[in-house]
């Protein structure tokens, strides 16, 4: 009884001291986690879009191995990564979309392209082949505005005379999550459709006229695979890995284009980088006879003030060399790395911007 | 004061009074700690309604009332209406209450009544290990095997000889409001039979085997003396189900479809409150956005409240019409 009584106490008097220990090593709430003790490892926090991050692991995880700075990176969601860098939580946000110059300016913060990824439509219609299927945007944006309902409409047999088409509905699979797949998909449709435009709009969400939705990648190419005569769309790495036919789109040259690494890295290439202020660039829709219209960059946003000059270093040092050595892993995760004129106005540019304090 | 003073003193000239001062002091720390830990309960509902309201008092000053009675929902242009997710809320979780109610009840019935002794700790146990199974393996399983079975084999039957009802309309996709509520039914079936069970299995032997001895039957036994006994707790059952599937997340997100529009067939796409709250977190970056979503747990949060009440209340009622409290 008394022994029992004793036991009792010292863990009540243990416990919060244990707990206590614990929550030491977690991040306080409104600041960075110890960005370096005192071996001098440096652990570098970020958080963001979940698009970029199979490639950001692999990175972190190779820089690792070279030169013990850890990088940790927590596939939230852009808004989330937006949000928490906003309230320096962590050290870097990533987000698929960009955030607009008056955005960045009113944060202090500075963005810069990291990856660029493409978004391609899919299709689960009996006897169509991968890349068999032609689309200009503005049927694209009809069947996604649910104005063109079946597949054997003239419109689509207009683009593909040598396609005999069932005469089934047309069921259309978006995204239910806030994604920045879907900015980039929507902000195409609202580039060549002046109907979406006045209707829709863009953003990581919209008001979807018709169809269902699935949660993430995953969700809508499960959906797609599930529903005979759906159109969806999705990241290129997840049409490839699950080996989803695609549709060939038409671009603003008028030329139909397969997504490829190529293509998005033509699109990318045609972009006005040097004259974007805080790298606004978006690369839906670009000219270029081989360019993939739905292309989209990922972006790092960090503070422009940095306010630990060992860890700002570490962190840039991070960024560079992925940018300079990580091409291969890149394209080996179906990414397209930035050209190397890009990146290297991005080194220029956080050089002259970036404030140690 | 006085006497109860040289009481104590009494008691500290006899042997074993440490221990038992110390028991009484053991009591005391006990009933205390127990205290304040019945007390949090109450100081974190407080508190998760407080930080519901402040999040959400955002959306409510700019949408007002027109968030509960319009289902728009427009992130881009900032026009958010939860009468979809309300209505997809209370229409899934009324289909799976139409069907589970019903089968946890035979399946109660037959456990207490009708199965052989032997057998009926297999069924129990059984039945108890679907309540074992992680939502997001209903959800998985709702997608991959369940859904395309509807579409294939369910639907089309029910469109061909019930589709002049407009709730049995349009094209049999497999994913949607009906298999969201088959999949619910499922999830609620083992909590919904098993307080059934115990329900039935609570009612006082002797009043059943009046009956009997007056000659009724098993099903007059049951329907005039088992169900009419234990009415309360019957209902008790069909609420907790309730509380269940109004909630739950994971496995509906993956059938129902998410979308945002209103539709009166049961086979078209619809959303939850929940399943909308576990799409569009993550992503929701504007203020007001957030602030919507908020107000949508708050509008589930206070759903579930008061339908906690209604049993509540209801049981009390019951409890005191049957006098047996």
């Amino acid at each position: 009884m008394m022994l029992k009584a004793k036991v009792f106490a010292v863990l009540i008097v243990v416990i919060p001291f244990a707990l206590s220990g614990c929550a030491k090593q977690a991040t306080p709430p409104g600041k960075p986690a110890t960005s370096s003790n005192g071996s001098g490892v440096v652990t570098i926090n970020g958080a963001g879009a979940t698009f970029p991050y199979p490639i950001y692991a692999k990175w972190a995880d190779e820089y690792y191995q070279l030169t013990r700075v850890k990088v940790n990176y927590q596939s939230i969601g852009s808004g989330g990564g937006v949000q928490q860098i906003k309230a320096g939580t962590v050290h870097f946000g990533a987000s698929d979309s960009p955030l607009t110059p008056d955005e960045l300016a009113e944060a202090g913060l500075f963005q810069f392209p990291m990856v660029i990824g493409g978004v391609v439509p899919v299709v689960n219609l009996p006897g169509i082949k991968s890349g068999n299927l032609r689309m200009s945007g503005k049927l694209l944006a009809d069947i996604f505005l649910g104005k063109v309902k079946r597949w054997n409409d003239p419109a689509i047999a207009k683009e593909n005379p040598s396609v005999k088409f069932p005469d089934k509905a047309i069921t259309v699979v978006h995204r239910a999550d806030g994604s920045g797949t879907t900015w980039i998909f929507t902000n195409y449709l609202d580039k060549v459709s002046p109907e979406w435009h006045s209707k829709i709009g863009y953003g990581k969400a919209v008001n979807w006229p018709v169809g269902v939705a699935g949660k993430g990648n995953e969700g809508v190419s499960a959906y797609v695979q599930r529903l005979e005569g759906s159109i969806g769309y999705v990241e290129y790495a997840y049409a490839l890995q699950n080996k989803m036919r695609h549709v060939r789109l038409k671009n603003r040259a008028g030329n139909y284009v397969d997504p490829s690494a190529d293509s998005f890295q033509a699109a990318a290439a045609n972009a006005a980088w040097e004259k974007a202020p805080g790298f606004y660039v978006v690369l839906t829709d670009q000219p270029g006879i081989n360019s993939w219209p739905v292309t989209g960059a990922s972006y790092i946003i960090i503070h422009k003030k940095q306010k630990d000059p060992k860890l700002a270093r570490a962190m840039l040092d991070f960024f560079e060399w992925c940018y300079k050595h990580g091409q291969q892993m890149a394209s080996d995760l179906h990414y397209v790395p930035m050209p190397k004129e890009v990146y290297e106005l991005v080194i220029k540019k956080w050089k002259s911007e970036i404030v140690v304090q | 004061m006085t006497s109860s003073a040289s009481g104590s003193e009494i008691i500290v000239a006899m042997p074993g009074t440490r221990l038992r001062q110390n028991q009484k002091l053991a009591s005391q720390v006990f009933r205390s700690c127990a205290g304040l830990c019945g007390c949090s309960i109450i100081v974190v509902m407080a508190a998760i309604l407080f930080e519901l309201l402040l999040n959400s008092s955002q959306a409510m000053a700019t949408l007002g009332w027109r968030f509960l009675v319009t289902a728009q929902w427009d992130p881009v242009a900032g026009k958010f209406g939860a009468l979809s997710s309300i209505y997809g809320t209370a229409v899934s979780t009324l289909i799976a209450l139409v069907i589970a109610v019903p089968t946890s009840l035979v399946i109660a019935l037959f456990l207490v009544e009708l199965c052989p002794k032997g057998l009926s700790g297999f069924f129990r146990t059984a039945i108890e290990l679907l309540a074992a199974i992680p939502s997001i393996i209903y959800g998985m399983w709702g997608l991959f095997v369940l859904a395309p079975f509807m579409a294939r084999y369910v639907q089309p039957v029910m469109g061909k000889y019930l589709g002049f009802t407009p709730l049995f309309q349009g094209p049999p996709m497999g994913i949607g409001m009906l298999t969201a509520g088959v999949i619910l039914a499922l999830m609620i079936l083992p909590f919904v039979s098993s307080v059934m069970r115990d329900v039935l299995e609570m009612i006082p032997p002797v009043l059943k085997e009046s009956a009997y001895g007056l000659g009724a039957t098993t099903w007059e036994v049951t329907k005039d003396v088992s169900l009419k006994y234990g009415r309360a707790g019957m209902v008790g059952a069909i609420f907790l189900g309730l509380g269940r599937a109004i909630g739950e997340t994971m496995a509906v997100t993956f059938v129902i479809g998410n979308d945002h529009s209103l539709s009166v067939s049961l086979f078209a796409s619809g959303n939850t409150i929940a399943s909308t709250l576990a799409n569009e977190f993550t992503e929701a970056s504007e203020p007001l956005y957030l602030s919507a979503l908020v107000e949508l747990g708050l509008v589930l949060f206070l759903m579930a409240s008061a339908f906690q009440l209604i049993a509540q209340l209801w049981l009390r009622a019951a409890a005191v019409r049957m006098g047996t409290q």
